[in-house]
């Protein structure tokens, strides 16, 4: 067990630091929930995509590096070190992106992914709508047949993003229907400027149009945007749930280095004798530093399948060298070693693919957001209730932006009511119940 | 990068636990609150059979270790099972004693920073070979084994000093009398020859006898610390109780300890040792092999209360899904839902902070202590959290001595305040 990066990992890293030290920009963006910060925003996209940096985890051919999740943590933390800018891309690259990995075509992806990466095409979500937030099957917005498509119709809410980006996905009622309401939902993707859309932007609590309102009104989406097999969107989104939920969505990065400056203002400016805050702040820390931890196991655990795979593609390799050749004793070594590893990580395997693990992540992020800011803004007393725009604003405005966006976390992404649930049917086994 | 058990630490962690769900563990554990040592002792040998004492002891020392990650894997299954017994304080004072004799070692490669450092030279060689048992009936000498009165590292034998004239008091150190009733004793065993001598010799001689007999389960041994209180726990049962005293500083092998206590968990039983015996070592080095030993012991710790909170969620969960309350599972309803919930969480993040504390250990890092804290912290607060539902979900049935909830709930509450408080431990978190 150990921490230390291999020489091919630290080289990365190393890599990244470098050219994060001479591209960041020396002074924090504006919110990416107003339009010039958006547009700011989106520059920053393009110099990264420019630069090889915006997708790092992703394969060469639509723009990444083919980095592990080992590289990409570090990438992460090295990113967020050096003060670079929230992603404004992010619904698509950690959310859209993932579900075409999954489940879209070759087509899909050589089409949606590389615009995606560089910030030319910037993705909306739209799943709740104002009957089906956490109750998400509840969702009544339609996708009927048409020639070469569907047609749109109906109402999503609370669509981050969507004041000012491009496109959106999510889940409509159409397709074959099944018993339940799961069934007979089909993924799409539409653009929010097409005919028949209405977007309406809605002020979040600091009054910036963090999201929007939808209105559809037989919005044509051909057939080659939708996301796996129509009436199975619930399947295909939950994948993509799963990675909001996750490590990827909030990166340790993130907190890691929002921890940093949080001790670091403590240093700078707390009273000694406010034990109470002190410990609020070394909390913060200690979360941190947990998120990152676990983060790390689960990369260690993503290795290890990956070189499971591997074992087995070599034993079916050496079978059917064994075949062609006869009895070759090594080819059946071969065999057995590898059957023998791949054995011993199945369990360990199916840890890791477990989803409800991502509602444990989920749970422990949103609260640390939420615990890192508060603690932030107490710590700076008066100057606290600044909000982000103001010239005063301490840390570029930093905290103030931070906090409010952390106030969300609880509630989107699943309700934390809900992956309370989950956790405790799925991965404690007690009886599913009431909500 | 690779920070995960592999295969051979997660069988360990089976075997551990296998062997303690057979050997009825709480059972034992209540004997030991009794004060019958018996059935502890033969779970410890059982447990040092396993290798779980060798863990902390060097290789040099006829130890594995020290391997940190393994003694977290092994301290989650002590706690897991509720075993009685100082664990901990044998680990803490394996380091302190495996501390002290490296640094002597290294003090006798360079005679100057030795000078420097305990301010004076001295051989470290030169004294008389003599059985080591003479020097420790006060503390209980392991009497399961009689053939263990050569040390095995061929240094000086244990405590030269109780036999050495005794000329009065450590001119260096003239205030490490404390001044009571004891004196007498006290001054037989503090002679005259020097701290750095006594760190040398005695100190060296002391890793010598003790940590083969550690590694082996031959010696059960408590420690009492500054950081870890007033009290040696379970020194009744211990074949040695080690002292480090805040002047000089000083460690001691105490000549005996006060009477039990009354704790709140009665497996952790409480006594002060008596302010006399032998003077193993004082001085900086003292200081540093301290420091170094209050890490581990915080880190024992946090993994043994780990384990403690492992199982009563366990026991919470299993309980909730079958009392039936308003004709259902109670485990059905979301408030005993997400209590049950938050609990897992804040488990399952205390976790890898501690095998993060583990590699730090392991490597000697310089924040390791920061490192250690942090899963201190966490695992105190997740386990006592844990303990809280488990008494809240079980009712009044959870407020019982006899059922054995009891025996985890109370290790809940004393863990996370023994070596190091929650408000110490996030202190030192943010000292770095």
């Amino acid at each position: 067990m150990d921490l230390d990066p291999s020489p091919d990992e630290a080289a990365f890293r190393a890599e990244a630091r470098s050219w994060l030290a001479a591209h960041v920009p020396t002074a924090p963006l504006p919110s990416l929930e107003t339009a010039e910060g958006f547009a700011a925003h989106r520059a920053w996209e393009r110099i990264l995509a420019a630069n090889g940096w915006s997708v790092v985890s992703w394969p060469r051919r639509y723009g990444g590096r083919g980095a592990s999740t080992t590289e990409w943590l570090l990438f992460e933390q090295e990113y967020y070190a050096a003060g670079a800018p929230g992603r404004v891309s992010q619904n698509g690259t950690q959310l859209l992106a993932p579900t075409l990995f999954a489940h879209g075509t070759a087509e899909q992806r050589a089409r949606v992914l590389p615009p995606m990466a560089d910030g030319e095409v910037i993705w909306a979500q739209a799943w709740s709508e104002p009957e089906a937030g956490s109750d998400l099957a509840a969702l009544r917005a339609t996708a009927r047949r048409t020639s070469g498509g569907w047609l749109l119709y109906g109402q999503k809410t609370w669509s981050s993003r969507a004041a000012f980006a491009d496109r959106a996905f999510g889940l409509f009622r159409g397709g074959p229907a099944g018993e339940r309401p799961h069934q007979g939902l089909t993924y799409v993707m539409f653009p929010l400027d097409a005919p028949g859309v209405t977007v309406r932007p809605i002020r979040r609590l600091d009054g910036k149009p963090a999201f929007a309102e939808l209105f559809l009104d037989g919005v044509f989406v051909p057939d080659r945007d939708v996301i796996g097999e129509p009436g199975q969107g619930w399947r295909v989104a939950m994948s993509t749930a799963g990675s909001e939920r996750g490590l990827t969505l909030r990166s340790p990065g993130r907190f890691t280095a929002a921890a940093a400056r949080l001790a670091a203002l403590w240093r700078e400016r707390a009273d000694p004798a406010d034990t109470a805050l002190r410990d609020r702040v070394a909390d913060a820390v200690i979360a941190a530093r947990a998120y990152h931890l676990r983060a790390c196991a689960t990369a260690t655990r993503e290795t290890e399948a990956a070189a499971s795979r591997a074992a087995e593609t070599r034993a079916g390799e050496a079978r059917a060298a064994e075949t062609r050749s006869g009895t070759r004793a090594s080819a059946r070594a071969t065999v057995r070693r590898a059957a023998t590893a791949a054995t011993a990580r199945a369990a360990d395997r199916q840890r890791a693919d477990n989803p409800a693990e991502a509602s444990v992540n989920k749970v422990f992020w949103s609260e640390l957001d939420l615990a890192l800011h508060e603690t932030a803004l107490d710590l700076l007393g008066p100057y606290g209730e600044l909000s982000d725009a103001a010239a005063d604003a301490p840390g570029g405005g930093r905290w103030a932006e931070g906090y409010v966006f952390s106030l969300a976390g609880p509630v989107y992404a699943g309700t934390n009511e809900i992956q309370r649930d989950i956790i405790a049917e799925r991965l404690l086994g007690l009886d599913r119940g009431r909500r | 990068m690779w920070f995960d058990l592999d295969d051979a630490q997660r069988e360990f962690a089976r075997t551990l636990n296998r062997m303690l769900s057979a050997a009825d563990t709480p059972a034992v554990a209540r004997a030991w609150a009794a004060g019958e040592h018996g059935p502890g002792r033969a779970l410890w040998t059982r447990l040092s059979d396993a290798g779980v004492f060798a863990l902390a002891v060097p290789e040099a020392y006829e130890g594995v270790g020290p391997l940190p990650v393994e003694l977290a894997v092994a301290l989650i299954e002590a706690g897991r099972h509720a075993v009685p017994g100082p664990l901990v304080e044998t680990v803490a004072a394996s380091a302190l004693l495996t501390a002290l004799a490296e640094e002597a070692d290294a003090s006798a490669g360079d005679p100057g920073d030795n000078a420097q450092a305990l301010g004076g030279t001295t051989p470290s060689t030169g004294d008389t070979p003599r059985n080591p048992d003479s020097t420790t009936p006060s503390t209980g000498h392991n009497p399961r084994n009689p053939d263990s009165t050569t040390p095995s590292t061929g240094e000086n034998p244990q405590n030269p000093d109780s036999t050495a004239p005794s000329t009065g008091h450590n001119p260096q150190n003239p205030g490490s009398t404390t001044g009571n009733a004891d004196d007498a004793t006290k001054d037989a065993h503090d002679t005259a020859r020097g701290p750095d001598d006594i760190t040398e010799s005695s100190a060296r001689a002391a890793a010598g006898f003790w940590l083969p007999r550690i590694a082996s389960g031959r010696a059960s041994v408590t420690l009492a610390a500054p950081a870890g209180g007033p009290y040696a726990l379970d020194a009744d049962a211990a074949d040695a109780v080690f002292v480090v005293e805040a002047e000089g500083p000083t460690l001691r092998l105490a000549a005996g300890h006060s009477p039990v206590q009354p704790s709140f968990d009665p497996a952790r039983r409480l006594a002060r040792p008596v302010p006399a015996g032998t003077v193993l070592a004082r001085g900086r080095a003292v200081a540093a092999a301290t420091a170094r030993a209050t890490d581990w012991a915080a880190f024992a710790t946090a993994a043994q209360t780990l384990g403690v909170g492992l199982t009563l969620l366990d026991r919470t969960v299993a309980y909730a899904k079958q009392r039936a309350q308003f004709g259902r599972p109670i485990g059905s309803f979301q408030a005993v839902k997400h209590r049950l919930a938050d609990v897992h969480v804040a488990l399952e993040f205390a976790r890898p902070l501690l095998y993060g504390a583990a590699v730090a250990l392991a490597r000697g890092a310089r924040d390791a202590g920061a490192a250690v804290a942090a899963a201190k912290v966490a695992a105190g607060e997740a386990a006592y959290d844990a303990a809280r539902a488990a008494l809240q979900l079980h009712g009044a049935l959870g407020y019982t001595d006899e059922y054995p909830l009891s025996l985890w709930f109370r290790k809940a509450r004393a863990l996370r305040m023994a070596w190091g408080s929650p408000a110490h431990c996030r202190a030192r978190v943010l000292a770095g």
